[in-house]
């Protein structure tokens, strides 16, 4: 046999080399070990799109400065051939104003901002309270809105009491409430009759963080201020309070977005969570031109989350080859409970079990009227993918209707591998019983969770997007497991009746 | 407080063996099985040879080997509607996928008559259901990665009396290890009711050790357990013994000539007037014959590799050398 040698070599120095990397990265950039001693910092970016008409081109975004829990770090944008100013309104607000002479066609520009979770954080601008104004509503509407806010003020002693009375009223008083939603949206009615009633407050825009989004929208949040002093409302249920990583985006009476000389104008929102080191953090100096910093938080925001997905695979992978090598679990299809983990990640995970025994359990009872049709084989994968794109689609709207909104996650399966599966697991038990189903569909599951443990491990989701070098680490462990002549934990069990007699 | 988690080291201790035990044995895991013999003796370039049962007819029809007679061959969809003319005066034949794995997809017809087609099993099948499984094949349901596959049609074996009793329904065949053309390890699979009349370890089948000296019955296992009797009809089957030993042995060894593996799994049925037949060749014989044999491989392939490779020895030396060390008879 040929010499081991090389390969033992091979394997050494990917070791040597990705724990000296790690320790570089560890020691040079001072990227904690653990997830916990990180300081947070939120990159967020808006993406604004619109579709210009041809003429000049004027774009104001309303941007956030630091504020209670979030303090600023940077901002960028890109935005090729714009003119960019960052503007300051009367009422305190920030603005990003772009301009264009001509522009036809899709235009995106793009935003970032840095935030540092910071529980000190000193708003420079606080946020002032709005003006009182008074609407005069005609009737019916008018009636209908005193009565609410009667309501409210008999059981409130304070502004914020009463923001919080005034939203349970608009839930108790349910046919006021709707009627007065055909007028226009509850979160107006709230801040008019609030202001009615001599309390400032306005609606506010606000985004949600959560690690990894992209393409979110601002949700409405209520501010209420008592003097100086203000609180925020959660709208729908008039729960008091900042929500731990929520950032306010527009706070300053003035609209998100304002496009002149172009149409169809939109923003999103993507973000990521990123974990620096508090020196790090604040002064931000990632320089670029050293050739050793390897790091992905040099590439733009979209991929960076791209990336920290990817860079869970190889964990995940490295499951599955221990658990067949060394346990010798059956799996149906190599790596598919590698995707379907990350369909999990995605879900969470009781929501993604459920919905895939949900899937998988209809897909093979109408697949086994499928195999009655007497099909060609392509066809009768095609007609299982479409048959499950069906099924989700069926239990998204069920899901939607009966308000479980966790249910419309099934849409993050793989429908492809789905498909397989089910067309594998339909064959396995036509040939050999649904004993059989139940172990290798088990046993696939079980590969699944235990892969989905591993990925979604808050430490191990921090090691592999921080530390590049462990990906060679994860190399010399699948290699040295693909030499791996002793027995399986499974055989250990198999072959112990040969030991027992003699 | 540690009650409980004493209690399952117990239960861990009796239901597991610790492998020390295994290796002292003898016993050779899957993955050492791949990685020290399976990618060292088999070169990949010669597997196609047996994956593809067309391509092992083809070496077998050339060294001279018995093997069932090939029929026809099915590769295109439009042929499918040609079966009925080509079984049409047959009585018995199977029809298998040229690239399957593990005994999928094969059918095997007993004989017919004015109800249709009888399966091993009892069950009648039409001609639309046989050419619906060849169209199977075709799309490449039974092989593996699903590739398009083609449909052979062999003769049926009238299979020797002398093994009426021992199995029930299905098709008793013998499976030879054969390590560098030496026989080391022999069993006899014998189909139960709980194997469907399959002849695979793992779905029930029995299996019965077989002394490589003169292929009496050492041990008979199910599912893993060692049994004395049959199942189904309840036979000794530690009585079996396999006649024309010798023959078969040396048809089996010849096969590392005709195919280059060094590591083999040769499965051989005894037809009633041609005697010891090849029915196919396994470059990745499975590990259940330890179990059968209550005896592990690796001190039988440690001895083989040991004569290294200038033996010299032909086949029926080679079939003497191991009739003569691997037999645990005196």
């Amino acid at each position: 046999m040929a010499s081991r040698k090389p390969f033992y070599l091979l394997v050494g120095l990917l070791i040597i080399a990705g724990i000296s990397l790690s320790l570089h990265r560890h020691y040079t950039y001072d990227i904690p070990w653990l997830p916990g001693e990180k300081r947070q910092t939120w990159s967020i970016e808006a993406k604004v799109e619109f579709e210009a008409t041809g003429g000049e081109v004027l774009a104001s975004l309303a941007i956030p400065g630091t504020q209670p829990g979030f303090t600023q770090l940077s901002q960028h944008t890109a935005s090729p051939g714009y003119g960019l100013a960052y503007t300051e309104k009367e009422n305190n607000g920030q603005r990003a104003e772009w301009s264009i002479r001509e522009a036809k066609g899709e235009q995106a520009l793009y935003y970032r901002v840095d935030m540092l979770l910071d529980p000190y954080a000193v708003p420079p601008n606080p946020s002032q309270p709005p003006e009182l104004k008074v609407n005069i509503e005609k009737e019916p509407y008018a009636t209908a809105a005193n009565q609410l806010l009667d309501r409210a003020q008999e059981r409130s002693s304070t502004p914020f009491t009463l923001a919080r009375e005034l939203i349970l009223e608009f839930q108790n008083q349910t046919q006021n409430a709707e009627l007065l939603a055909q007028l226009k949206p509850q979160i107006n009615w709230v801040v008019q009759l609030l202001q009615q009633a001599g309390v400032p407050a306005r609606a506010v825009h606000a985004l949600y963080l959560e690690d990894g989004r992209r393409r979110q929208e601002l949700i409405d949040y209520i501010q209420v201020f008592d003097g100086e002093d203000y609180k925020l409302f959660n709208p729908q249920t008039g729960e008091q309070g900042r929500p731990d990583n929520l950032l306010l985006w527009e706070y300053h009476s003035g609209p998100v977005l304002e496009v002149i000389g172009g149409r169809n104008s939109m923003v999103t929102f993507s973000m990521i969570e990123q974990e620096q080191p508090f020196s790090v953090a604040l002064n931000q100096k990632f320089s670029e031109s050293e050739l050793l910093n390897f790091s992905l938080y040099t590439l733009p925001l979209e991929e960076q989350t791209l990336f920290k997905g990817i860079l869970l695979i190889p964990v995940g992978v490295l499951v599955v080859v221990l658990l067949r090598i060394l346990v010798g679990i059956k799996t149906s299809g190599t790596f598919m409970p590698v995707l379907i983990a990350l369909a999990f990640i995605q879900t969470s995970l009781l929501t993604g079990l459920i919905g895939f025994l949900l899937i998988v359990g209809m897909g093979l009872m109408i697949r086994s009227y499928l195999s009655y049709l007497n099909l060609l084989l392509v066809a009768r994968i095609s007609a299982v993918i479409i048959m499950v794109i069906g099924m989700i689609a069926l239990f998204s709207i069920i899901a939607y209707k009966l308000g479980l909104t966790e249910g419309m996650k099934v849409t993050f399966f793989p429908m492809i591998i789905l498909a397989w599966t089910i067309e594998r697991m339909s064959i396995l038990w036509e040939e050999e019983g649904p004993h059989q189903v139940v172990i290798q569909g088990g046993g696939s599951l079980m590969v699944a969770v235990l892969a989905y443990l591993a990925m979604n491990n808050e430490l191990i989701r921090h090691l592999t997007f921080n530390y590049l070098g462990l990906q060679l680490v994860l190399m010399a462990l699948v290699l040295m497991a693909g030499n791996y002549t002793g027995y399986r934990l499974l055989e250990l069990k198999r072959f112990k009746p040969m030991v027992e007699d003699k | 407080m540690s009650g409980p988690l004493l209690n399952w080291f117990r239960e861990i201790r009796e239901r597991y063996v610790h492998p020390s035990k295994l290796a002292k044995k003898g016993v050779l895991g899957m993955n050492r099985r791949n990685i020290s013999y399976i990618s060292r003796y088999n070169p990949r370039h010669l597997y196609p040879l047996v994956d593809d049962k067309l391509q092992t007819k083809q070496i077998v029809l050339e060294a001279g080997i018995t093997a069932p007679d090939l029929l026809g061959v099915i590769r295109e969809q439009h042929e499918v509607k040609d079966l009925a003319k080509l079984i049409a005066d047959i009585p018995g034949f199977c029809i298998k996928p040229a690239h399957g794995s593990g005994g999928k997809g094969i059918m095997v017809i007993t004989r017919r008559d004015d109800l249709g087609y009888h399966k091993t099993n009892g069950q009648i099948a039409s001609i639309s259901d046989l050419e619906r499984h060849v169209s199977n094949i075709l799309a490449g349901l039974f092989s593996l990665g699903g590739r398009a596959d083609v449909a052979i049609i062999e003769s049926l074996i009238e299979f020797d009396d002398c093994f009426t009793g021992y199995t029930y329904e299905g098709v008793p065949d013998t499976r030879v290890i054969i390590f560098k053309g030496f026989p080391v390890m022999a069993m006899m699979r014998l189909s139960t009711s709980d194997s469907n009349g399959k002849a695979n370890l793992h779905q029930g089948a029995v299996g019965v050790g077989l002394d490589i000296g003169d292929g009496s019955a050492l041990r008979a296992v199910q599912f893993d357990r060692p049994i004395l009797l049959h199942p189904d009809t309840g036979t000794n089957l530690l009585s079996l013994k396999v006649p024309h030993w010798e023959q078969l042995l040396t048809l089996a060894a010849s096969c590392y000539e005709m195919s280059g593996l060094g590591y083999l799994g040769t499965d051989i049925v005894l037809d009633r007037q041609k005697g010891p037949m090849l029915l196919e060749l396994n470059a990745r014989p499975g590990l259940s014959i330890q179990v059968a044999n209550g005896e592990g491989l690796v001190p039988r392939l440690r001895q083989i590799e040991a004569l290294g490779n200038k033996h010299k020895m032909n086949v029926q030396q080679r079939v003497a050398y191991s009739r003569e060390h691997f037999s645990r008879k005196p």
